[in-house]
Parts: C-alpha cells; structure tokens; sequence
C-alpha cells in the first residue's frame, strides 16, 4: 500500500516535471518555416501554434491549391475539360471565322471561349488539367484560402468575352459556314452538269 | 446606520475581490493551460488577448435564462445562489491583515470548513433539479466525493489547530510570526518569537504539518471539483456534470463560485499551514527584515501571493494529470489519505505533550 502511494507521487511529480518544463519553454516560439528548409526538424521545443491569418507557413512549389487560367493564352483545345475526373469545367468554344492571334508560346489561336468555368467546389485539386494543357494557360496558384458567402461564387468564371460578342461571332461563324455551304452545293451542281 | 453601510462596504468588497479574482484566473488558467501544452492560448482579445475574459462574461451576462421543461424550477434556480453564497460566507473569515479581517470569529475554523460543505448540497440540489442522468450522476459523485474528502481534510486542519491552540483564524496567524502572543519554537527547540519569517509558520514550528498540508492540499483540489478529481464536471463524460444545464448568469455564478473556492480553500491552507499574512523573511541579527515586511499592506500583499502561487499550483496539477476512476478517488481517500491524516494528529498531540 505505502508502495503504490509512494509509485503515485512519483510518477505524479515525474508528469508535473515533464509539463513545467513545456510551460517554461513557452518563453520561446517556434519559428514560421517552410519544411523545406534545411533546420526544420530542429525546432523541436517552444509554443508550436501558427497564428494563422497573421502568419503562413510557406507553401512548397509543387503544393496543388487554387486553379487560375490566363485566358488569352488558352486555345480552347478543351483538353481540360475532358481530362478532369470529376468535370468541374465548362468550356463553350466558337470557330473562328479566321485565326485570332498568338498566344504568347506561338501557339495559333482558332477558337472563341465565351464560357470557361471552372467550378472550384467540385475540383478535387488533382492537377491533371494543368499537365494536359499544351499551351500552360492553366495552372495552380500558391493560394488556398479563399472562403465565399455563397457557393455559387466559388465557380470561377474566367471568360472574357460578353455575351453580344459572343453572339455576334455566333453568326459570323453561321454566315461563313452557310455561305461555305452554298459554295460547296454551287461546286456540287456544276461537277453533276458536266 | 454607519454599521450596516460598513457591512455592506464589506460585503460588496469581497464580491468585487471575488469577481475580479475569477476573471483574471479564468485568463490565467487558459494561459497556463495554453503554454503547458506549447499553444499561445487566447491571444484576438486585447493584447496578449488580456480582455477575453472580459468578453466571455459580457456574452454571458446577454444569454437567456433556459430552464429546462421538465427541471424542478425551485431547486434549479435556487442552486447557483446557494453554491455562490456558500463560497461567498466562507470568504468572511478568513482574516488579509493585521487586525483586518472581515468578520472576526472565535470559532473561524471550524466555521469555514461548515461552510463549504454547504456547497455539496448546491451541487446536489443543481444536478438533481436539472432532471437529466448526467447532471445527477455529476451531483452524486461530487457530493460523494466532497462528503468523503472533509474527513482527511478536516484532520489535516484539526492537526494544525492543535499546534496553533486556537481556533480564530486571526490568532492562528498571530502565533506564525513576530507578532506572536505566546511562545512559537522553530521545530519544537529554537524559540523564534523575535525571529519570525519563514522559521515561524506552522508546517515549519513542527514539520509534520508538512504531510498534513499536503493532504489538505489533496482533499482541498477533491473539495472544489479540480482535476485530477473533477470526475463530478468530466467534461468528457458527462457533459460537464451538476452544470450542463445552466447557461447564462446563472452558469456565470456556478463559475465563480469554482474559482473562488480555489481561491478560498487556498488561503485558508496558507492561514493555517504557511504563516497567512506573516512575511516570510526573518529578522537576521540587525537586519529587521520581518519588522519591515509586516504590515496592513504586507500582510494583503504576503497572504496573496501565497495563495495566488497555492492556486497556480492547483492548475499547473490541473493541466498534468488525468482524471482519477471514482474508486480509486475513494481507495485514495479513505486508505490513504485518513490514515495519514490521523497518523499527523496522533503527532500533533504528542508534539503538543512532549514538547511544551
């Protein structure tokens, strides 16, 4: 019995040693590092909290957080939009009538987007339609925190054209394809005369 | 009719004490909590988070007053005021100061140790009148817990009594130091009348009042539901117990009343055992360093900082240990504890034959 008792304060006291040692190494803080760096693992002792809006921890280069695409880039190849398991983009393109431009690799542009989506609550942050990209328009930003008062805002909308343009190169698509059309049927007709 | 204005005086003066004490110990528990476990604790509100409790007891204060449909009316609304009271009475007595003391009584010990038990009947009274197992489960074991605990307490107390040969809380802190009315010996052989300081208080006049303080030590954390024996509040299984029922003002008092207990029971251990309001430096040949350090101002300034550092010891336990199973709460209380307890008493008396 004077056993277990004597046990009990000694191991009491062994607890009561171990949290007066953490409640005076409390005078220190750990510091806000990125694990890459090369002393991470020796900060093994001090009040380990982040005060997180007023400090980060570095995010890693290869970290897969937000989704951005730089749309004068995209050749609305769609590629995207097919790759991505779980379909949280949109994309909507229009022939052009003739090519746009550059993007800033070379790449010809031959497509109008008048909707690109990328629904943010439904991305399962995977990063494959950053890698099937071939221009690079679409890639992941550093940036993780990003809260919304409605779900809907968390469907980014990253098309640039307005809905008139939209329409109005609508027909002038309509209006080459009818007159490649009657030009086609012209061409038709004339090789049945002869 | 200046009487009653002092009375009032005193009695506001112990609440404000009481108010302010409980809101800077909430602050200082969650940071001591906080930095044992290597978190900040809270840190939005003010400075360094100094007004959090501030806000806590305005959010508080702002909340309904829910009574639950089935809960017996009387006894929930009564509880609080009685575990509050209970607490609040026993403050009466206990003396700060040379010749200041809010109610000088002939009986003090014996009356604040009555008086806290009365909060075991509030406790019963919350948890049965908020008519939900848990609550009644909590008010059960503490009541239980609190009931068996008074024993070793209680022979814990009497053994310093014995020594002290009083049982007014002023004259127990009278014959700690240099103000001492009869004659006090530093382990039973060297009088130290002159002296004071530290070689006066009780654990030190004879030192098996260490053991017996530390089993008041024990039995008080048992008395106020702290951990290692919150088993009646066990956050984790019973929802906070005899309380889980009560918000607002009426949580805000059952509070309180948990922490000026800590308080309470600290200073009356430190009245009886660690010398009260009696400096703890001694008077080194011409070096009058007691005679300096007594006073009005020294004895608040001394019985606080004893009882402040009594209660820092009650959290710093608090955030180490796990808590206890009831039997082994009640193996510990009634195997241990008693036995030791009445082993310091037996000594006691001897100490008190042999030596004077």
């Amino acid at each position: 019995m004077i056993k277990t008792a004597l046990n009990g304060f000694l191991t009491a006291w062994k607890g009561l040693s171990l949290t007066m040692g953490h409640f005076v190494g409390a005078r220190k803080s750990k510091k806000v590092k990125g694990i890459k760096e090369a002393d991470y693992f020796e900060q093994q002792n001090g009040i380990a909290t982040v005060q997180y809006p007023h400090q980060k921890l570095p995010v890693p280069e290869v970290g897969r957080y937000q989704l951005n695409v730089e749309i004068d880039d995209c050749i609305v190849c769609d590629l995207c939009a097919k790759i991505c398991p779980v379909n949280c983009i949109e994309i909507e393109a229009i022939k052009s009538t003739e090519a746009i431009g550059k993007t800033s690799d070379g790449s010809v542009k031959r497509l109008y987007a008048p909707k690109f989506d990328i629904d943010m609550a439904k991305c399962m942050y995977c990063g494959l339609c950053t890698t099937v990209c071939p221009t690079e328009c679409i890639v992941m930003t550093p940036e993780y925190d990003k809260s919304v008062t409605h779900i809907s805002d968390l469907n980014y909308k990253f098309a640039t054209m307005t809905e008139q343009e939209a329409q109005q190169k609508r027909a002038e698509l309509e209006k080459q394809q009818t007159e490649r059309q009657a030009a086609k049927l012209a061409a038709m007709n004339k090789a049945e005369d002869q | 009719m200046n009487f009653y204005l002092l009375y009032f005086l005193v009695a506001a003066s112990i609440f404000s004490f009481i108010a302010v004490f409980s809101l800077l110990s909430v602050y200082a528990e969650r940071k001591i909590s906080a930095f044992i476990q290597d978190r900040l604790g809270p840190m939005e509100v003010g400075k360094y988070g100094l007004l959090q409790t501030f806000a806590d007891i305005l959010k508080l204060i702002q909340k309904e007053f829910i009574v639950p449909t089935v809960a017996d009316k009387v006894l929930f609304t009564l509880a609080p005021v009685i575990i509050f009271i209970a607490v609040f009475l026993g403050f009466v007595a206990l003396p700060w100061a040379p010749n200041l003391v809010p109610a000088s009584m002939n009986i003090g010990v014996f009356y604040v140790f009555a008086i806290i038990s009365v909060e075991a009947l509030g406790i019963l009274m919350a948890g049965w009148g908020s008519n939900n197992k848990y609550s009644l489960f909590g008010a059960v074991r503490s009541v239980a817990q609190m009931v068996s605990y008074e024993i070793p307490a209680g022979f814990a107390i009497i053994s310093a009594v014995m020594i002290a040969q009083s049982l007014d809380l002023q004259v127990i802190n009278y014959n700690q130091g240099i103000l001492a009315t009869q004659e006090i010996k530093f382990l039973g052989f060297l009088e130290v009348n002159q002296i004071g300081g530290i070689l006066a208080w009780n654990v030190f006049q004879s030192p098996h009042l260490i053991i017996a303080y530390i089993i008041y030590f024990i039995a008080s954390l048992a008395e106020c539901n702290r951990a290692p024996f919150d088993i009646p509040e066990a956050e984790s299984e019973l929802i906070g117990g005899f309380h889980t029922e009560y918000t607002g003002l009426r949580f805000a008092f059952i509070f309180l009343a948990e922490y000026a207990m800590m308080f309470l029971v600290a200073m009356f251990g430190v009245t009886l055992f660690l010398g009260g309001w009696n400096t703890p430096f001694p008077n080194i040949g011409s070096l009058k360093l007691a005679d300096y350090t007594t006073g009005i101002y020294w004895g608040i300034f001394w019985v606080m900082g004893k009882s402040l550092l009594i209660v820092a010891i009650q959290m710093w336990i608090r955030w180490t240990l796990p808590r206890m199973r009831v039997d082994q709460l009640m193996s510990l209380c009634w195997k241990v504890l008693t036995p030791l307890a009445f082993a310091c008493l037996v000594a006691s008396g001897l100490w008190r034959l042999l030596l004077f």
